[in-house]
């Protein structure tokens, strides 16, 4: 983990969600924060949520009650979309942190290359397989229902 | 070196929700594309699918498995993300207590619902 003491975030939220000259990377780690933020707020609710299976037909009817509706609907479609995203991105996060798919080692000759340029056909990869199951979960949410 | 086993662990959580959220996902929300797991009704969520899924032992150790990897990971995550706000040792030390607690306290219930609903399953 890094430490950031010395290091103050001077741009504030900017700081934070910009992408700066970092490129598409960086937007996809704002993105891989949001969702696992998000996923996990939608998770603690849902581990009562459906807790109410454990007692009986009426519980769970209750419970489901007061989740449905087209507000719902919608909640749930965004939870899907993170759910695509994060796991893409995670999958490439992983692999990258394993070392793979960054290249190989070079000399550090002017003008400075950075395996960003390695990284990115795998992250063009991961978002578009991520964007073929939103389209996919949008199919079936909206269309087929 | 227990950041890093802890990492590790994170890593390998996230490869466990794959695979059994990429399951649930599917059963949940692409139940007219794929149509699996859903025996009694069209819809997803009815008790009478809840009922047959309950019976069987593969759900509940699943449901049990991805509580546990979920929980894991999402609070983990969620302490890195607090981590970097440069906390003091007393704050970091307190930060640790709760989300172990309270992810243990989560587990524990998830589990006992997860179990009670498959006994009370079989008995239907
Ligand atoms: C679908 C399978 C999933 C995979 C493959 C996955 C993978 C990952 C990876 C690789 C990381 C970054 C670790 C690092 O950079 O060291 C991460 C971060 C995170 N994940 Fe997941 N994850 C998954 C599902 C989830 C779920 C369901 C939740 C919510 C309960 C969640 C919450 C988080 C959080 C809060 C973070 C921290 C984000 C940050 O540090 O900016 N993830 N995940």
């Amino acid at each position: 983990m890094l430490e950031n003491k010395g290091h103050p975030n001077r741009l504030g939220i900017w700081g934070w969600l910009g992408g700066g000259k970092w490129g598409l990377e960086r937007y996809l780690y704002t993105l891989h924060r949001l969702t696992g933020l998000g996923l996990l707020f939608y998770f603690l609710l849902h581990i009562f949520v459906t807790s109410a299976r454990a007692f009986g037909p009426e519980a769970w009817a209750t419970s489901m009650g007061t989740v449905s509706g087209p507000l719902f609907v919608v909640g749930e479609f965004l939870v899907f979309c993170a759910f695509a995203f994060h796991a893409f991105n995670g999958v490439r996060l992983g692999l990258i942190e394993l070392g793979f798919a960054i290249g190989n080692p070079i000399e550090p000759v002017y003008p400075y290359r950075t395996s960003v340029h390695e990284q990115r056909p795998l992250a063009i990869v991961m978002m578009v397989l991520a964007g073929l199951v939103v389209l996919a979960g949008g199919l079936d949410f909206f269309i087929l229902h | 070196m227990r950041d890093q086993r802890l990492w590790t662990w994170h890593l390998l959580a996230g490869l466990v929700i794959l695979v059994f959220l990429g399951l649930h996902m599917g059963i949940m929300h692409l139940d007219v594309l794929l149509g699996i797991f859903n025996p009694k009704d069209p819809h997803p969520v009815a008790w009478a699918n809840v009922v047959e899924r309950a019976k069987l032992g593969f759900f509940t150790v699943s449901y049990i498995v991805l509580l546990g990897a979920a929980l894991f990971h999402g609070l983990y995550g969620l302490r890195n993300i607090l981590f970097e706000l440069g906390l003091g040792a007393a704050a970091k030390k307190g930060l640790n207590v709760t989300l172990t607690v309270g992810g243990l306290v989560l587990f524990v219930f998830g589990s006992w619902a997860a179990w009670a609903a498959g006994a009370l399953a079989k008995t239907l």
